[in-house]
């Protein structure tokens, strides 16, 4: 089947306002779906599904939280691993303290706890932008980490703020194995993709980035600056939070204040780059490619020189490639990968005729 | 604008020029130690076509930013439809229905012409962000109801064919008639323009010309323009003010402005 939207004409604005409007794209993502929901259950490792799909699900979706508040608000943000710990903190005090807690309700309430500190620590973006907002954040990055492990309640009086994630059980069915948590954590991170999909192409997201692209004629069109900073702020948070729920309850199981440090934040700020900044697909590519590129190194690495190699230098490379990798996609082509998928597209729709 | 109503009733019923809408009263405006505008004042009547002119510096576009809040002046009252407008944030003069368009283009780079423009509806539509998050219901029915009216803008202006199009990578001349379109689809009953025509070709100018007064005669906008080029000006306005360093120095029907010696002599001082 040829990728053309020949013959598909738009009779109608819904239709044309759709998030495929290209009926070869809907059936792809239908079929991408598809095969991550019942495919790869039954073919994955237990490896595959705990040590990389489950992760990259997971940070795809925090990615989402700091590309809606960097890529499509303009805000840049230091504190993305700090709103995951408030969001996987959060969740942990609901469940723990408050009998029969649905675990759903558990990570929503704990994403909007999350979103609640983001608002707090966004009121700096009201007035400061850029360079210094990002300073702002990294407070945020550091004041929340040092609030969890300072203050033990909110680790239930834990050495060093250590959580251990209960039990996941909806309705009755508990998600003990892999394979259930996977795909748990497919469900959410899915939804709240299209949620948020829906949000950036409607009046919030054009006035996020109509904030982001000139903010004085935002202002004169009617657009509060004010409340489209805000509101990204804690959307933004939230998507970190409930990813950092996740994170402690489908992935880790057993988290620590210090474990979502801004080496985190960065390693969530390079999905993004490398990704596609303000692209929802950009945030999914990012994360599997920073979650996969360490691992596919390592093995590279062991079949190219088979343990001569010494230890150390293989990550000391990992990082050499990772940094060349930002300066690549930084000049060269700051909407990422996201953005080469684009002209990938672009270029089939036209094929075989180049004109 | 943009109803329904047969075009001959439009035009009947806007081109007669009403009451005063706006009143600006001994306008003082300065930053630190520069005056940009000095007691200035002058009024602005229903539907007409009011222009601002004056050599580079005179403050024609810091007036314009006092109007729509942009900038407070230091002195001075601002009669807004016979009410005394108070410090007022730009958001505010748009919900009074006063729209602009920027000396400098002023548009969201990153965005569509389609979504540059929706975000001119953006103060009429009332759903929240959980609507749109789930997008069904009422804010799938809203975003089609404005889109609708964004396509007659659209239509309006001739730009079709680039909707979809990354205002970016448009040429300066239609970046400039996108700018007016977004203006356009907030349905102002005041629209300021800063220079719509510098730096075009004569055809665009001829464009945007017939726009502005298209714009003035169906939809019956009042429209305070600033504008370099004298041709354009002493054609299509009603009344003129002449601004010159700040201050006012001249004030009425295009033909006493041409005449007025103050005005030749602050012209023929600069370099116009
Ligand atoms: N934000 C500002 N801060 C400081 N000075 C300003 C500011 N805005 C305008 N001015 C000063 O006010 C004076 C009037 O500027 P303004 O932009 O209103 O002139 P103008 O008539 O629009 O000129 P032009 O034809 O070049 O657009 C100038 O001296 C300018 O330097
Ligand atoms: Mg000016």
């Amino acid at each position: 089947m040829l990728y053309r939207e020949a013959g598909q004409f738009k009779a109608s604005y819904i239709e044309d306002q759709q998030i495929f409007p290209i009926r070869q794209d809907k059936i792809g993502f239908i079929a991408i779906l598809a095969f991550f929901s019942l495919v790869v259950p039954m073919i994955a490792s237990e490896y595959w599904l705990q040590a990389i799909l489950i992760p990259v699900l997971i940070f795809s979706l925090a990615a989402i939280g700091l590309n809606i508040l960097t890529g499509y608000a303009g805000q840049l943000s230091l504190g993305s691993a700090a709103f995951m710990a408030v969001g996987a903190f959060g969740a942990y005090n609901f469940m723990l303290r408050i009998d029969g807690m649905p675990f759903i309700a558990a990570l929503i309430l704990g994403g909007l706890c999350a979103a609640l500190v983001g608002i707090a620590f966004g009121l700096p973006s009201l007035r400061i932008k850029g360079f210094y907002l990002a300073v702002a954040t990294l407070a945020a990055q550091f004041f929340i980490v040092w609030a969890l492990v300072k203050f033990p309640w909110f680790s239930n009086n834990s050495t060093s703020g250590v959580i251990s994630a209960q039990k996941v059980e909806i309705l009755g069915f508990a998600f003990d194995t892999p394979v259930s948590k996977y795909l748990l954590t497919l469900a959410v991170v899915a939804v709240f993709a299209l949620l948020a999909k829906n949000l950036v192409r409607t009046t919030t997201g054009r006035s996020w980035m109509a904030v982001r692209d000139m903010d004085v004629a935002a202002e004169v069109i009617g657009i509060r600056p004010m409340r489209a900073k805000l509101s990204a702020f804690a959307v933004s948070s939230f998507y970190c939070g409930v990813a950092g729920a996740l994170y402690a309850y489908t992935y880790l199981g057993t988290v620590e204040p210090e474990g979502f440090s801004l080496d985190l934040s960065f390693r969530i700020l390079f999905m993004i780059i490398i990704g596609g900044v303000a692209s929802i697909m950009g945030s999914f590519l990012g994360a599997a490619f920073i979650v996969l590129l360490p691992i596919f190194l390592n093995v590279a690495m062991h079949a190219l020189f088979a343990g001569t190699m010494p230890a150390g230098l293989a990550s000391n490379l990992e990082l050499i490639i990772f940094g060349g990798l930002i300066i690549f996609f930084l000049i060269v082509e700051p909407h990422g990968l996201a953005r080469l998928w684009q002209i990938g597209k672009e270029k089939l729709r036209l094929w075989p005729f180049p004109h | 604008m943009m109803n329904d109503m047969p075009q001959e009733a439009v035009q009947e019923q806007t081109r007669r020029i009403g009451d005063v809408v706006l009143d600006l009263q001994n306008i003082s405006l300065s930053f630190g130690g520069v005056k940009a505008l000095t007691n200035i004042s002058f009024d602005v009547r229903e539907h007409e076509i009011r222009s601002i002119i004056g050599p580079n510096g005179a403050g024609k576009s810091s007036m314009l930013n006092v109007i729509n809040g942009v900038y407070h002046p230091q002195e001075g009252r601002i009669l807004f439809r016979g009410e005394e407008r108070r410090k007022m944030e730009p958001h505010v003069a748009a919900a009074q229905g006063i729209a602009r368009t920027f000396q400098n283009i002023a548009l969201f780079k990153g965005m569509s012409v389609l979504d540059n423009i929706m975000t001119g509806r953006n103060l009429k539509m009332k759903c929240g962000l959980l609507a749109h998050a789930m997008f069904w219901g009422p804010a799938q029915k809203e975003e089609i109801e404005h889109r609708k009216k964004v396509e007659e803008v659209i239509d309006f202006l001739e730009i079709q064919s680039i909707r979809k199009t990354p205002v970016g990578r448009l040429p300066y001349g239609l970046q400039k008639r996108v700018e007016l379109g977004r203006a356009l689809a907030a349905e102002p009953s005041l629209l300021l323009l800063d220079e719509p025509m510098a730096g075009m070709n004569v055809e665009e100018k001829q464009d945007m010309c017939r726009f502005i007064l298209d714009v003035n005669d169906q939809f019956g906008t009042t429209i305070v323009l600033i504008e370099h080029d004298m041709g354009v000006v002493m054609d299509i306005s009603d009344r003129v003010v002449v601004l010159d360093y700040g201050k006012k120095i001249g004030d009425g029907a295009p033909d006493e402005v041409k005449n007025n010696p103050e005005v030749i002599a602050a012209y023929l001082g600069t370099s116009h």
